[in-house]
């Protein structure tokens, strides 16, 4: 699967139903990619609309995850899938999950920062979490392009992206502790501060887990739990698996 | 492996073929209660039981197969996949020496069976006696005009066993072996010829075992089958793994994936691609392979 060739089949239809399912999923993509933009303009900006927007969004992405899941199911069923086709199918069945739990994170993002935008937590007061935001943005972004174009090469720089997010996620952590101790008053604005940067930082985990999908669909290399080091070192190694028995693999 | 230079030194003819002086260290043959017993001695990973080496076929100036070389693992179903005409069939034929009948064919390199190191395609290998060795299951169940018992019973008169009790045992032993004991066993001597389908073809599977064949060899053994009588058939190949090593031409990618623990992807009489079957199948390293079985046109 050095490529995105979906086509080709000698079943039309087969193709079809692989371009609709994929088409499906960038779409799906492309929405949740907007409802974090708007969760965050919501948070950041004291957007009460976006805030709103995000929500209504929820329910596109879920019957879109159901239907994908649904196309999925047709396609295992009926063309039993094998190799890349298979891999394909596989990566878009986790890819949907991992996209939809971001719009569910994006919606708790969206929420708490409309739902505090008219009280006196001003949306300055979230100005922290800025960073930390564009950075999870960012991630989301180019995993859903890496997904697009089957690049396992960015997708794994991307996945190594995520530590930067845990390591802003402590920052975060820090400062709304300090806030605690200095003066008890913020504490409600430092917890729904703590609960916004967790979400986000969940967003980046879940970027990540879609950039290994990409990896596995290209390399049929199944990465999950696994360094990103010795990922690195493995498909620099062997990019593809030898074409006759490996001495691991023969009969002895 | 390493006694290969030990091979000419045979003698040419195979090792007697008397089902009970089978080479000692395998099973003598299917059922039989002392048979899962053998095999689990059997450690993993499994043990190389003919090599091909470098082999070619030629119908007259044809070569149909073009330097095969692929190790067969004992006791392991090896399958063979491919578009028609790409030489599966050929391949799998060479093992028992089914093109000698036809004039002008020739063979080049070897297929060396162990542990004796015989060269199966050797000039002074006497086919008839690979024939014994080897079993062979065709796309189209072919039983003879007989009762079912005649037709298991066969191979076992044709090495010279009479008693009729001896034959009662081991026709019962390959009908059980073949999974066919419970429909068949209160009507042995029926014609074979009313048998359903899938029956027949499990039949055919019975009389192959009965002589104890140590590779069997599969011809497209479902594609006129229905899908019950295809699992069964498919079920039955996996339970026989445990006694003998399976060599399996298949159409159906699924069942290629379903059953064998190894695939051999052939095209245009060449060796493409070969591994463990779950790679293969999730990930395979050649393109060609890659477009076979996923259905596309390369």
């Amino acid at each position: 699967m050095e490529n995105a060739d979906l086509s080709h089949h000698i079943v039309s239809r087969f193709n079809e139903d692989l371009e609709r399912a994929r088409g499906n999923v960038l779409r799906m993509g492309g929405l949740v990619e907007s409802q974090l933009a708007l969760a965050l303009r919501a948070l950041l900006d004291g957007d009460l609309a976006a805030g709103n927007e995000v929500v209504r969004c929820e329910y596109e992405v879920n019957a879109l995850q159901v239907s994908i899941d649904d196309e999925c199911n047709r396609i295992l069923a009926t063309r039993a899938p094998t190799a890349s086709d298979l891999r394909l199918v596989v990566a878009i069945i986790k890819t949907v999950t991992d996209m939809e739990r971001i719009g569910d994170e994006a919606e708790k993002v969206g929420y708490i920062g409309s739902h505090h935008s008219n009280l006196d937590h001003a949306p300055e007061h979230y100005r922290v979490m800025r960073h930390l935001g564009s950075e999870v943005q960012g991630m989301v972004r180019d995993a859903l392009d890496c997904f697009a174009r089957l690049d396992a090469a960015t997708a794994l720089a991307v996945a190594k992206r995520d530590r930067l997010v845990d390591e802003e996620y402590e920052a975060v952590q820090r400062q709304c502790i300090t806030f605690m101790i200095e003066d008890p008053r913020t504490i409600r604005r430092a917890i729904d501060l703590l609960w916004i940067a967790r979400a986000l930082e969940r967003i980046g985990d879940h970027a990540k887990n879609i950039c290994e999908y990409v990896i596995y669909m290209v390399h049929g290399k199944d990465i999950r739990h696994t360094s990103l080091k010795d990922v690195e070192k493995q498909l620099q190694a062997e990019p593809r698996p030898p074409a006759v028995l490996s001495a691991t693999e023969r009969p002895q | 492996m390493n006694a290969v230079s030990h091979a000419v030194t045979e003698p040419a003819r195979l090792s007697d073929t008397g089902p009970t002086q089978r080479p000692s260290g395998r099973q003598p043959g299917p059922g039989g209660s002392g048979s899962s017993v053998e095999a689990s001695r059997e450690t993993r990973p499994p043990k190389v039981r003919a090599e091909v080496r470098n082999l070619s076929f030629y119908y007259g100036q044809n070569r149909a197969l073009k330097d095969i070389n692929i190790p067969i693992a004992d006791r392991q179903v090896t399958a063979l996949i491919g578009p028609s005409g790409c030489g599966k069939s050929t391949f799998l034929r060479c093992f028992n020496r089914m093109h000698d009948l036809q004039v002008g064919t020739r063979y080049e390199g070897s297929i060396t069976l162990y542990p004796e190191n015989v060269d199966l395609v050797g000039r002074d290998i006497d086919p008839i006696e690979v024939r014994m060795r080897i079993g062979m299951v065709f796309q189209k169940a072919n039983p003879f005009p007989k009762s079912i018992f005649e037709n298991v019973a066969y191979g076992l008169r044709l090495r010279g066993m009479t008693r009729r009790s001896l034959l009662a045992e081991e026709v019962e032993q390959a009908l059980r072996g073949a999974a066919l004991w419970e429909e068949v066993g209160d009507r042995l001597h029926e014609s074979a010829m009313a048998l359903s389908g899938g029956q027949m073809q499990r039949l055919c599977i019975a009389r192959a075992l009965a002589t104890k064949p140590e590779i069997l060899l599969c011809d497209e053994p479902t594609s006129a089958l229905d899908p019950i009588a295809t699992a069964k058939i498919e079920e039955l190949i996996s339970t026989l793994r445990a006694q003998v090593t399976v060599l399996i031409v298949t159409h159906n990618m699924q069942q290629a994936a379903r059953i064998s623990d190894y695939t051999a992807f052939m095209y245009l009489g060449e060796l493409i691609e070969f591994g463990q079957a779950g790679r293969i199948f999730t990930n395979p390293a050649k393109k060609a392979t890659e477009d076979y079985i996923t259905g596309r046109y390369g």
